[in-house]
């Protein structure tokens, strides 16, 4: 039994603890905002905060978080307005919005901890990201009109 | 630290200001190439002939179909083409609704099952969303809002005529008014006025058309993780499977132990598929499930399967020897496509010629959501939850898999997580089908990366090689092009090695230059996997070969790149096919030729946009400098300016600047963002994407060995949209901007290296 704080609730989870926590938020909790694109820590679609740091939850087990703080995109602003969020519906980044939970989650982390990041550390800190569809240019964008408002 | 930065930056917000605040710079750009805009009729619009008519199931026009109204006043919009980041499902109803008057904020959109006798085509694919629909969007906007007027004026007793329809409001002279909810049931029982008797608005009336500011319908959803995708759909009772399925296409499994696998907790069952031999169509390739209470435990159970495979006949294809056999293939005369003048004698006569092979690995899409569907079989029916981009052919394919009655099988569409070309092959969701009759359960089939890397349809391998006749003068006297690569045809019909014409037509036997003699030739390669089509398809090999070829061309006469491609491209004209020694019927994307022509005027013109935007000409520092390619594909024009610049021995592409002429815009802001998109598309196929074979297996699994542009090499893209009034027709957004990126890339590459590479991918060390 793991028990993580998920959203602000906690929860248990009553799973093989090598479960890696992707697996346990969309399958097991139901929340599929969260989004499997190569289970290797390789794309970011994956993306949730654990004690408020970015985190591929492909790649960290569920007993890594026991008594933790997990945050996905669906628990990120209880109104979804974020100021990542509105930046992103500003700059109307998405075209299909499959990696962009994982973008989202990736930015708001950076963010909290570099309010006011440069150029380099934008790209720096969203290079883990892919976007096939190549947003990427609204999503740096996007990153710093945040960045203006956090 | 990449020094680049700074200008990649600076680039990129300019450019998105341009779409966001001032919209007219997005069109003004390309200001001096503008045709004199608007002046059009105030009633009817003229309508055009497309290809829509002939494509299965063809087109319906509808507005019973299409629009309903509640008595609140919310205005529901179909959507019946898929979503996979191209904005069909935002730009269609965006049409409908400004042609309607209705208040875009009041407007909710419903995805459509599939269902092609209610709503017409909806095979998402070929750039044809809004090329098709445009004018369906309208007539439909347009019916309604007449008849909401016509309700409006019986109920007031005035002629239609006399009345008004503005943001959801039907207006009276004296000031009354009724909304559209009002309405509704009125204006729903009024029949549906012919095109001719409709008050379409003119174009400085369109609200939303044209504008680019309108916000993708699910951009919300989308951004707050409640967005739908193909695996989001929870049913009670789920069960969760993944295959493994034979690494060669053809092959199967001799023998298999499931002892381990079944021991994992949460595995419930394992389960052999039907294996597919070539030509597979798009029927699963087999092989064997695990299902299991979730993802984790079934993948989990699936490595610990033992099986033996048998590679069947295709276990010999290796990418190395056969890349060797399509070369010596191209050295070869070969069957001929198109025959204009006398290439022999050109040659014969030439002064000096010039000889390119470029060649090209396989690509897989790998769409951002790999494949995954869900599938819930009971005694009355089937019903399916996936992403697909022809959710009809889906439900076909469903219920030939099972022996059902297509009246028994439902396919709901769901958001695509990319498409790029994969998604029309619903392999994956006739295995959620399959699986699901067989565990009496709704089943959830999710490929992982590898399997989506390991088993896709892949993008042809190919060879080009261009042979060029010149003059004394240094004047190009003939051109013959030889094309070698499996053809698409083989995933459907028995192999022979040939391609289709159609394949051809995509940017090779439709070459637009202006020369007198011009062979094009295609040699056989036999399939030994599945071939299928990716985001612009044999575009991309063609527009890759022709580009090149043109930039070395530039180099050995001692001509710049952009003379070059003017040159050969000519004086502005329609291409004349029986001049070009072609039959009157030319494959053009499906469309007439004399509503969609060859316009040569228009593709020199998206070049020069291009050229300038960038600034071609302008001295670059050592290691760094410009390249220009320019292709029509899907019945649009596109050039790419690329400034390329080595960095520590890295090939970084700091600035492209894409110009296109894809007739009347409907919706800037989204062929801006396909734009950006193609471009680093684009870029991942110069640099990265090569699926190469050993053994009949796919050699890469992941984004380790099969990477992608990322935002530390991205580049900024400047769009440039050329500005169309509606009556020079809406043309193909989602595809086009592919092809001319690469060899733009390559061009500039040797510009600033003095190498030239002709094989994509290049790889990313200069
Ligand atoms: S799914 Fe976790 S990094 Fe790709
Ligand atoms: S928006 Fe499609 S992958 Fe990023």
């Amino acid at each position: 039994m793991t028990t993580i704080l998920l959203n602000g609730v906690e929860r248990d989870f009553d799973e093989d603890p090598s479960m890696p926590l992707l697996w346990a938020i969309r399958d097991v909790a139901g929340l599929t905002g969260t989004k499997y694109g190569c289970g290797a820590g390789l794309c970011g679609a994956c993306t949730v905060h654990v004690e408020g740091k970015a985190v591929r939850a492909c790649q960290t087990s569920l007993s890594a978080v026991e008594g933790k703080e997990v945050t996905t995109i669906e628990g990120l602003d209880p109104e979804g307005n974020h100021p990542v969020q509105v930046a992103w519906r500003d700059l109307n980044v998405p075209q299909c919005g499959f990696c962009q939970p994982g973008q989202i989650m990736q930015a708001a982390a950076f963010l909290g901890e570099t309010p006011k990041p440069s150029d380099e550390e934008i790209l720096a800190a969203m290079s883990g990201n892919v976007c096939r569809c190549g947003c990427y240019q609204r999503i740096v964008e996007a990153v710093r009109h945040a960045s203006t408002g956090i | 630290m990449l020094n680049y930065l700074e200008p990649l930056i600076e680039s990129a917000v300019a450019n998105v200001r341009l779409a966001k605040v001032t919209r007219r710079g997005v069109l003004g750009t390309t200001g001096a190439f503008a045709l004199a805009a608007y002046a059009m009729p105030a009633r009817a619009f003229d309508t055009y002939a497309t290809g829509a008519a002939s494509m299965e199931h063809g087109l319906v026009e509808d507005p019973m179909v299409f629009v309903s109204i509640d008595a609140e006043g919310t205005v529901t919009l179909v959507a019946h083409r898929s979503e996979m980041g191209t904005g069909s499902r935002t730009s269609i109803p965006m049409v409908m609704a400004d042609e309607m008057e209705a208040d875009w904020a009041r407007v909710k959109i419903v995805q459509a099952p599939g269902d092609e006798p209610r709503y017409g085509n909806q095979d998402t694919d070929g750039s044809r969303s809004m090329r098709h629909h445009i004018q369906m969007a309208r007539k439909i906007g347009g019916a309604v809002r007449t008849m909401l007027a016509r309700a409006a004026a019986e109920q007031w007793g005035l002629d239609p005529a006399q009345v008004t329809v503005e943001m959801h409001e039907v207006k009276a002279p004296s000031g009354q008014s009724l909304g559209f909810g009002e309405l509704a049931e009125a204006a729903m029982a009024q029949p549906v006025p012919a095109h001719e008797d409709i008050a379409y608005k003119s174009e400085d009336q369109f609200r939303y058309i044209g504008k680019g500011e309108v916000q993708i319908t699910d951009l919300h959803d989308i951004t707050t993780g409640n967005a739908i995708y193909g695996a989001d759909v929870i049913l009670p009772g789920m069960k969760c499977a993944v295959i493994a399925r034979p690494p060669v296409v053809g092959g199967k499994a001799l023998s298999f132990d499931a002892t381990e696998a079944l021991k994992v907790p949460g595995v419930e069952s394992v389960h052999e598929l039907p294996y597919a031999s070539m030509p597979t169509q798009f029927a699963p390739l087999g092989g064997i499930a695990v299902v299991a209470r979730n993802t984790w435990a079934a993948t989990q159970g699936r490595d610990r399967l033992e099986i033996e495979w048998e590679a069947g006949p295709h276990g010999g294809y290796s990418s190395e020897p056969y890349m060797a056999e399509m070369i010596a293939t191209s050295e070869q005369p070969g069957t001929v496509a198109r025959d204009q003048g006398d290439f022999d004698a050109a040659l014969a006569g030439a002064a000096k010629t010039f000889t390119g092979t470029y060649t090209q690995d396989h690509i897989a899409h790998i769409p951002m959501e790999p494949p995954a569907a869900i599938a819930s079989y009971t005694a009355e029916g089937l019903e399916i939850w996936a992403p697909v981009q022809s959710p009809y052919t889906t439900r076909k394919d469903a219920a030939k898999a099972l022996g059902l009655d297509i009246g028994q099988v439902t396919v709901n569409v769901t958001l695509l997580g990319g498409g790029f070309g994969r998604k029309s092959k619903a392999d994956f969701v006739t295995e959620a089908a399959l699986l699901s009759r067989e565990v009496g359960a709704p089943v959830r089939v999710q490929w992982t990366r590898e399997d989506d890397v390991k088993h896709s349809f892949y993008h042809t391998t190919s060879v080009e090689r261009i042979d060029v006749a010149l003059d004394e003068s240094g004047k190009v006297t003939g051109w013959r092009h030889r094309s070698v690569a499996p053809s698409i045809l083989s995933t459907f019909a028995p192999d022979e090695g040939n391609v289709l014409p159609l394949e051809l037509a995509m940017g090779m036997t439709d070459l637009p230059f202006d020369l007198p003699n011009i062979r094009c030739e295609h040699g056989k390669a036999l399939a030994h996997t599945r071939i299928g089509w990716f985001r612009s398809v044999s575009n991309i090999p063609h527009a890759w070969a022709i580009g090149s070829c043109v930039g070395e061309l530039a180099h050995e006469l001692g001509k710049d790149q952009k003379e070059m491609w003017l040159e050969l491209i000519g004086a502005p004209r329609s291409l004349d096919l029986k001049q070009a020694g072609l039959s009157d019927d030319f494959w053009n994307y499906g469309e007439p030729m004399d509503e969609f022509p060859i316009e040569t005027g228009r593709l020199a013109n998206v070049l020069n946009v291009a050229a300038d935007g960038i600034g071609y000409g302008q001295d670059l520092p050592e290691g760094e400098a410009i390249g220009l390619a320019v292709h029509r594909s899907f019945v649009s024009y596109v050039a790419c300016a690329a400034r390329v610049k080595v960095v520590e021995g890295r090939i970084t592409v700091p600035e492209m600047h894409m110009a296109i002429d894809c007739g009347f815009a409907a919706n800037p802001e989204r062929i801006q963002s396909q734009l950006q998109g193609a471009a680093v598309m684009g870029m991942t196929v110069a640099l990265h994407s090569g699926i190469t074979f050993e053994d009949g297996a796919v050699i890469q699994s992941n984004y380790y060995d099969y990477d992608v542009v990322r935002s530390d090499n991205f580049p900024a893209v400047v769009t440039h949209i050329v500005p169309q009034p509606f009556s020079v027709h809406a043309t193909g957004v989602g595809e086009p901007g592919v092809p001319p990126v690469s060899p733009a890339i390559a061009n500039a590459l040797f510009a600033a290296t003095g190498e030239r590479r002709r094989h994509l991918p290049m790889g990313t060390e200069a």
